[in-house]
């Protein structure tokens, strides 16, 4: 078949904007087997694919497509896994537009495959038919070396994943009452269902992943405690959890929240089912986010779904450089959230009860590329002006948590208080490995499983090479 | 895990729980708390540790019913388990040798979390004097285990029902008189007492140190929803403290922050006494 005569993309069915902005079901409906089948057959089968150098988890691409072109769902399903341990949560949340789907070689004359859609549905059906559970890869022999692997989100589960299956017996910590980490917490239920983050957790527990809640790295248990308590190496996957505010008068009024504060309460302690789930989340009538990430665009559409009347995006640069993705931000404009560009608050007026009532903003102009090469935002003297608005929520970015790197002797960090960690996640601490968002800063789901992936494979290579230096 | 091995009525509000949690037991200081969800619909709450012992593996939790999430805990009985219990949080208090005496204020449900605080003062050599306020007798709890572990008692009712009469303020004021001085106080009670205590110490120049309780989700310090201002710094409660110098703190601010979700918590409150006083899950 020549390129010509190709079907075109298969567009993503939706749910209707004016629908969706009031409930908190998956804006996105997947694929019919049609659909799939359908864009698999778009896939051409390079004999060198370079979409696979773009995945950080190395995906076996072309065989998994070639699978589904050909209907063979549970072996497309089988050849997914053998790499990606959570498919069904990449295939949602990952960028393809910069990693897999960038490097098709479709993209260069036409639009790539689409890599992320295929992987959801490959992962979505699997999870819908349970008697056709495809074989589980065939558990290595045990090693009887005990790993501990601190904080359950998309890194800690990628890396205990891996670990499980090389053999070894692992142990995943996690502060919060459910493993997950962003995954739960951060993305709301209408972009990643909850059911099937639990469901993909589920599957890691049956590989023999011990997952622990409720235990606190730095509080509960201590990293060098772990390692004297028999542990033969320890991975930290602690992320990037500690929200920025943006230190102007007036942020600790009431109806001020972090993201973190105002998704947490949303998704992971489900607030928009209070009451009869006890934990209140409130938004007033006019909103305003800052910041124009994920996170923010996150914020807004789940401000609306709250009950908001008006959502702004506050945003100091232009559209150009929001750092949120292309789709995300066009979603967010479709259901009705507004866009105040070059424009940043330097105060945030409170009324007498202490509640949010206005913030006064500046108005900015682009100037000169900064150090990350977008042209960094300056402010227009004499531009102030203000905007009404009852609830505030600061989406300019987390730090990594203090409370395991504080509590670890000898470990390197940064300027930032990220933790200096080599391309395998080695840190400064022998034994001790580190990866995703408490090494790079915030950054994707899918880099963070890059990393945990990488060092599963140091870390088994450290207790073997340990092993045989102590044998000799 | 976090079975419930005893249930007390300290008073008619005031519950204690002992329960099974040796991870938090065996790490567990004065000053620090944890946070529990009794069950799959309830929210996270902060209680401080009223006591621990390392040896049984246990952690003692005082509470008062007053919303949702306490009237559901104060409905479970012994036997029963907590869904999630997560601790020890916070920095510990920063127990040292004083030249002078040191004392230690507990207001109503506060009364407990000065429990540690005195013990350990006094295992450190301290001359340490306890002063516990509430507005009736009824309301008074744990005056033996306080006498163990404290040099002197001072008890005060705002009716004068049991002790004597008036404000845990006043008390202080007196036994700075009597002392001459005081190396440092702690003062742990409803934010609006813990504020008229550091008004009245910072004229008599004694270091008060309060521990402060704003509403808190995850209490690792991932969210901020425990602000509060503190000089002229922002601080997270669950991981910066919950103690502070209290001269420092702006105590205006958190309590005006303490009723962001006052309209909601009326409503979980009428939520709860719809669905037959139950937890709702039947």
């Amino acid at each position: 078949m020549s390129l010509k005569q190709r079907a075109d993309r298969q567009a993503m069915p939706c749910q209707d904007a004016q629908v969706r902005r009031h409930n908190f079901d998956e804006v996105a409906l997947g694929y019919t087997e049609e659909q799939a089948v359908t864009e698999a057959t778009r896939c051409i089968q390079c004999k060198n694919p370079r979409c696979k150098a773009g995945c950080p988890v190395e995906v076996l691409i072309p065989e998994f497509i070639q699978a589904v072109a050909e209907r063979n769902f549970a072996e497309a399903a089988r050849l997914l896994k053998e790499r990606n341990a959570l498919p069904a949560i990449c295939g949602r949340v990952c960028p393809q537009e910069t990693q897999c789907e960038e490097k098709c070689i479709l993209g260069i004359k036409g639009e790539p495959v689409a890599i992320g859609r295929l992987e959801r549905f490959v992962a979505d059906w699997e999870m819908a038919q349970p008697e056709v559970k495809s074989e589980a890869p065939a558990a290595a022999p045990k090693t009887g070396y005990k790993m501990a692997v601190i904080g359950a989100g998309p890194a800690g589960l990628t890396c205990a994943a891996d670990l499980a299956k090389l053999g070894h017996d692992v142990t995943l910590f996690e502060a919060l009452h459910v493993a997950g980490g962003v995954l739960m917490y951060g993305i709301p239920e209408f972009r990643l269902p909850k059911a099937i983050v639990a469901k993909e957790i589920g599957l890691l527990q049956e590989l023999g992943v011990d997952i622990q809640v409720n235990m606190v790295a730095g509080k509960t248990i201590l990293v060098r405690e772990l390692l004297q308590k028999g542990y033969d190496a320890v991975f930290l996957g602690t992320g990037a959890g500690l929200p920025r505010f943006m230190g102007i008068p007036g942020e600790n009024l009431c109806g001020v929240f972090s993201a973190n504060e105002f998704l947490t309460r949303t998704n992971l302690m489900c607030g928009y089912q209070f009451p009869r789930l006890n934990t209140p989340v409130s938004v007033g009538r006019r909103v305003a986010i800052l910041g124009a990430g994920n996170v923010a665009m996150d914020a807004a559409r789940t401000a609306l779904r709250l009950g908001a009347e008006e959502v702004t995006i506050v945003y100091r640069r232009s559209a150009k450089e929001m750092p949120a993705r292309a789709e995300e931000i066009e979603h967010a404009h479709e259901e009705g959230v507004k866009f105040q560009l070059l424009t940043n608050p330097v105060e945030i007026v409170g009324d007498e009860n202490g509640w949010v009532q206005s913030m006064t903003c500046l108005r900015y102009e682009l100037g000169e590329p900064d150090a990350s090469g977008r042209r960094s935002p300056v402010p227009i003297p004499g531009s102030e002006f203000t905007i009404d608005v009852d609830t505030v929520i600061v989406a300019i970015g987390t730090d990594p948590n203090p409370l395991v790197t504080k509590t670890t002797p000898g470990l390197d960090l940064n300027r930032r208080g990220n933790i200096v960690a080599d391309d395998d996640g080695c840190t400064s601490v022998p034994g001790v490995f580190a990866g995703g968002d408490i090494v790079t800063g915030a950054a994707t789901v899918i880099l963070a499983m890059g990393a945990g992936k990488k060092a599963a494979q140091a870390m088994d290579a450290y207790v073997r090479n340990k092993a045989a230096a102590t044998a000799q | 895990m976090n079975e419930i091995l005893k249930k007390e009525s300290l008073s008619p509000a005031v519950k204690l729980m002992v329960l099974n949690c040796p991870f938090i037991a065996e790490k567990a200081q004065a000053g620090q708390f944890f946070i529990l969800r009794a069950n799959e619909l309830a929210e996270r709450i902060p209680l401080t540790i009223a006591d621990y012992d390392r040896e049984q593996g246990t952690i003692t939790a005082i509470f008062q019913e007053m919303g949702a999430s306490t009237k559901i805990l104060g409905q479970m009985e012994v036997g029963d388990s907590i869904l999630d219990v997560v601790g020890p949080l916070g920095v510990p208090s920063e127990i040292e040798k004083f030249d002078a005496p040191v004392i230690v204020v507990g207001g109503g449900v506060g009364i407990a979390p000065i429990y540690p605080v005195a013990r350990a003062l006094k295992e450190a050599g301290n001359e340490v004097i306890a002063v516990i306020g509430a507005r009736n007798r009824e309301l008074i709890f744990w005056e033996d285990k306080l006498r163990a572990v404290t040099d002197e008692l001072v008890i005060c009712t705002d009716d004068g029902s049991y002790g004597q009469k008036g404000f845990v303020t006043n008390a202080v004021v007196d036994l700075h008189t009597k002392h001459g001085k005081i190396a440092c106080l702690w003062a742990i009670g409803p934010m609006p007492m813990m504020r008229a205590m550091t008004n009245v110490t910072r004229p008599l120049g004694i270091k008060t140190i309060v521990s402060m309780n704003p509403l808190m989700m995850d209490g690792t310090g991932m969210c901020g929803a425990c602000r509060v201002q503190v000089g002229n710094e922002t601080k997270f409660a669950c991981v910066d403290g919950p103690e502070f110098d209290g001269h420092l703190v702006d105590f205006d601010l958190a309590l005006k922050r303490l009723s962001i979700y006052k309209n909601e918590e009326k409503r979980a409150i009428a939520h709860m006494e719809h669905q037959g006083g139950g937890c709702g899950c039947h």
